[in-house]
């Protein structure tokens, strides 16, 4: 046996593919064992149960949104989901324009409001502060003794803005146990009444703010950084940099002139005029309210005081999402039972089964024992798929859902598709009279154009759908598109090198009646009938029915090559010699 | 059909010939009708049965009821929404839909204890849907853009792979009367267009197109030496193609539609409406009628565009000439008739 040729290649493919296979195998067991992956594939909302938002991000004024602008509205979206203590969100954009939030289970109405709600920053100057807690009924100021506005505020931090409706609101205030249905978002033009949430190192604290001066939208960028000392060592406090644009650093400017003169006027102490803060509200709730210990005229304020590296870089990004005012309008909002999904997965799969069974019977019937290549290559495409799926489920966090499997289902019959393309060829080349092996090989040359041209064809309806996708079907788009890829794989490198084994095989080479490759079945006219007998003219199954429809046999003499022509005609007069005196049925091939 | 491979074989010589490329005016006249009919019925009935997704509202969906009295749905949501006409419906077996405008949170709240209560089931076998105004007019620009990008790639990989327009246009044209024709039976089934049913359509183009590559590749093949041959006319190489791809047509169909005929019918017959269901029904007609498209409109289309060309003209007329001369030589030999 030659080292080279078909049979050799055939197996160097087949091993191929066993080493592709134990590679994902032991990529995914690795996965597994280091507890990172699972063998089984992650399955979407619709089949697991849970609650699906799809979210128009709004931005304000601006018309467009940039992928960046939508990168960080999911960033803000997840900081603000995995605050809420939900495990497990998936947020995600979907064809650069939606945000799509998976949420396992039903999510709370806090939850709800604080995904829809839109990232609104701003600057307020203090007014007043006090501890967190309502101030009880009994000692709460008497009418009479609240305050009242003597004059119309001259600027944001001017205590005339404290009227007495608002310091009823401000002694009321409870920011120990602060509710959360707000439905309003704050007037920017008016004092606002809110509250710092109690965090790691400070108590809770409430606030009357001022009306907004500078908006989150004028902050161009954030960052943290070790804080510097006057040496220019590095320290280690953390400290929180901001950058202006040319309007926020005038606006700041400003501010800072008149803030810290309330700084100056209560001696630079800790405790003095609370007038010296300036708080950065986001999302009417304030995150920090430093002081002001400097005019600031740069542009580039720096905050610092207790940062840890984590808080520092919590800060940073809330300023860098505030400079960012995007608003989420929810599009659609799914609830999906798992009863539900499970029972259409169940239903799917069964569907599926007898779909791929009914595939497998019809298959056996039209191409007998050939049939079991078109049976074991679809096994092996669905082995590949099913560690593709699994693999990219750990990777890539691919979950499996409903459309999905429904993608898988119609692949089945796809990837039988090009089974048949291929079958059909080897079928034409032994109608034209050739051996099986160089049927197998002149077939595999045509059908190998014919699949990769329809496969792109499938891979391009993939792509476009996948990208181009609404709602739940990229899953759809993307098994579909992976299946094409699997199918690919197998069969160039299991169906192809498997049939050039096989047709080496007794059973099929010699055209058993039940390997489906039987040429007297497919009407080939061997090239020579029985004893004594040579193929005639008259023999061309092309009878001359109509002018038009002169055979094709003609066709396939034509196409032989010289060399071939020459070899049939001497394995022509070898098997006569042979069979002379034989009267056995004559549709042996000549190897 | 047991001898299924020998009808394949006279497909193949041609001993069994259909006429597909001569007959072309009546399948197009047909196809004409097809498409007229996909177009009209859906105006007449008075646009396709939109589902919630290009609508907007909101939907409950109660798995595992104890009745299936639509009555006791229609209770529950207007307990809540006084004078609302809610769309109840049996799904399958023991699922319940119930469909109404839209609803803020708390209604939404109420209505599904309303109706855990009404059918008798648990909290969480009922589960709620809200679909915003908007996002049926965003999946439908999706789904419009989504075919336009694809019949645009298609075309122009169609005309690299087969270096003629003609081919790529003839295959295109297959692929939209199937498209219409898909539609138009989705139209006539009342099934609900939903996304789900879109990508069923997008799908359907590409399956038509693989299934017109696949032809065509054949006829380029028989095609490829025409100007030296004086056998047959190009018509009827186009036809010979046509029939000897034929049986493979047929499996590939058949064993396309198996799946999707499985989900439809087994499936989607016990479970109602859903993902799967819609999908399949637009891939089982769309399969069907886009191996038909392929053999009936496609590759007689190209045969008819090209047939007019000088070069093949002539050709045509070699063809007939040495077939005069062969009717004079052999004229005894009466021809056997099958």
């Amino acid at each position: 046996m030659a080292r080279t040729g078909p049979k050799n290649s055939a197996i160097r493919m087949l091993v191929w593919l066993g080493v592709l296979i134990a590679a994902m195998t032991a990529v995914l067991a690795g996965g597994t064992l280091a507890g990172q992956a699972s063998w089984a594939p992650k399955l979407a909302l619709d089949l697991e149960g849970g609650t699906q938002m799809i979210l128009a991000p709004k931005v304000e004024g601006d018309s467009g949104i940039t992928e960046e602008q939508l990168n960080q509205a999911v960033a803000i979206i997840r900081q603000r989901v995995d605050g809420s203590g939900v495990a497990e969100a998936e947020i995600s954009t979907q064809s650069g324009r939606n945000v799509v939030v998976s949420l396992p289970g039903t999510p709370a109405k806090e939850t709800r409001a604080l995904i829809q709600a839109s990232a609104d920053m701003n600057f307020r100057p203090v007014l007043q502060a006090g501890a967190g807690a309502a101030v009880p009924e009994a000692s709460r100021t008497p009418e009479a003794q609240l305050p009242k506005p003597t004059a119309a505020p001259a600027n944001s931090s001017d205590q005339n803005w404290i009227t007495p409706e608002i310091y009823k609101q401000f002694e009321a205030l409870d920011c120990d146990n602060p509710s959360q249905d707000k439905q309003q978002r704050s007037d920017p033009t008016k004092p606002l009444v809110t509250c710092e949430p109690a965090s790691a190192n400070s108590p809770a604290i409430k606030y009357i703010l001022g009306p907004v001066e500078v908006k989150g939208s004028n902050i161009k960028s954030s960052s943290f950084q070790l804080q510097r000392g006057a040496q220019g060592a590095v320290t280690n406090e953390w400290a929180v940099n901001i950058q202006f644009d040319d309007a926020g650093t005038a606006k700041f400017k400003e501010v800072t002139e008149r803030l810290y003169q309330f700084y100056a006027a209560g001696g630079g102490q800790t405790g003095s005029d609370p007038r010296a803060q300036f708080a950065i509200v986001l999302d009417d709730q304030v995150i920090s309210a430093p002081r002001s210990l400097a005019v600031i005229t740069d542009g580039r304020p720096q905050i610092t005081g207790g940062f840890t590296e984590e808080s520092a870089k919590a800060l940073s990004d809330q300023l860098r999402f505030g400079a960012l005012p995007i608003s989420f309008e929810i599009q659609s909002e799914q609830q999906i039972s798992a009863t539900l999904g499970g029972e259409q997965l169940r239903m799917g799969m069964l569907a599926g089964l007898i779909g791929l069974l009914l595939v497998v019977v019809y298959s056996l019937f039209q191409y007998r024992a050939l049939g079991f290549v078109t049976v074991a290559s679809l096994v092996i495409a669905g082995v590949l798929t099913f560690l593709a799926i699994a693999i990219l489920g750990w990777t890539e966090n691919y979950r499996l859902s409903l459309a999905g499997v429904a993608g898988l289902i119609v692949a089945i019959g796809q990837t039988a598709d090009s089974f048949i393309v291929y079958f059909e060829r080897i079928r034409d080349e032994l109608r034209e009279g050739r051996g099986l092996v160089s049927a197998v090989e002149n077939g595999w040359k045509r059908a190998k154009r014919t699949i990769l041209a329809s496969k792109a064809v499938n891979l391009l309806a993939a792509v476009v759908l996948f990208f181009v996708a609404v709602g739940n079907v990229r899953g759809f788009a993307f098994t579909l598109g992976l299946t094409a890829i699997a199918d690919l794989i197998v069969v160039f490198m299991f169906t192809h090198p498997t049939l050039q084994l096989l047709a080496r095989t007794k059973f099929f080479g010699e055209g058993h009646r039940f390997s489906g490759l039987d040429p007297k079945r497919l009407g080939a006219v061997p090239l020579y009938r029985g004893a004594g007998r040579i193929r005639t003219p008259e023999d061309k199954p092309v009878a001359v029915v109509r002018a038009k429809n002169t055979g094709a046999a003609a066709e396939a003499e034509r196409r032989m090559t010289i060399a071939e022509r020459r070899l049939a005609e001497k394995q022509e007069q070898a098997q006569q010699a042979q069979l002379a005196g034989s009267s056995k049925s004559a549709s042996k091939e000549g190897k | 059909m047991v001898n299924f491979s020998t009808f394949g074989n006279e497909l193949y010589t041609g001993k069994r010939s259909y006429d597909f490329v001569g007959y072309k005016k009546i399948w197009f006249l047909v196809a004409g009708i097809a498409v007229a009919l996909s177009i009209l019925i859906p105006i007449a009935k008075g646009g396709f049965n939109l589902g919630i997704e290009f609508r907007g509202g909101s939907e409950f969906t109660v798995s595992n009821v104890k009745t299936t009295d639509a009555a006791l749905g229609e209770k529950a949501v207007q307990d809540v929404v006084a004078g609302s006409v809610p769309r109840v419906a049996n799904v399958a077996g023991t699922t319940m839909r119930i469909q109404t405008d839209k609803l803020t949170d708390d209604e939404t709240l109420q209505i599904k204890e309303g109706l855990t209560k009404a059918y008798g089931v648990t909290d969480n076998e009922v589960t709620s849907t809200f679909v915003g105004p908007t996002w049926g007019a965003d999946v439908t620009k999706q789904a419009l853009l989504g075919l336009a990008i694809f019949v645009g790639l298609a075309a122009v990989l169609m005309a690299l792979y087969f270096r003629t327009w003609k081919m790529s246009l003839s295959a295109l044209v297959g692929m939209i009367v199937t498209m219409f024709i898909t539609a138009g039976v989705y139209g006539l089934s009342d099934f609900e267009v939903t996304p789900s049913a879109i990508i069923g359509f997008l799908t359907v183009l590409s399956y038509s197109l693989y299934d017109t590559v696949v032809v065509f590749d054949k006829i380029r093949e028989n095609t490829s030496d025409i100007q030296a041959s004086t056998r047959r006319t190009f018509a009827e190489e186009v036809n010979l193609a046509i029939n000897q791809t034929l049986v493979r047509s047929i499996n590939t169909m058949v064993v396309a539609i198996l799946p999707v005929g499985a989900i439809l019918f087994i499936g989607a017959g016990l479970l109602g409406a859903g993902t799967l269901r819609d999908l399949s029904l637009a891939l089982f007609v769309g399969i069907l009628v886009g191996t038909a498209a392929t053999i009936f409109i496609a590759a007689p289309l190209y045969a008819w565009l090209r047939q007019g060309e000088p070069e093949l003209v002539k050709q045509a007329k070699r063809v007939e000439q040495r077939r005069a001369e062969a009717a004079k030589t052999a004229s005894p030999a009466a021809p056997a008739t099958a």
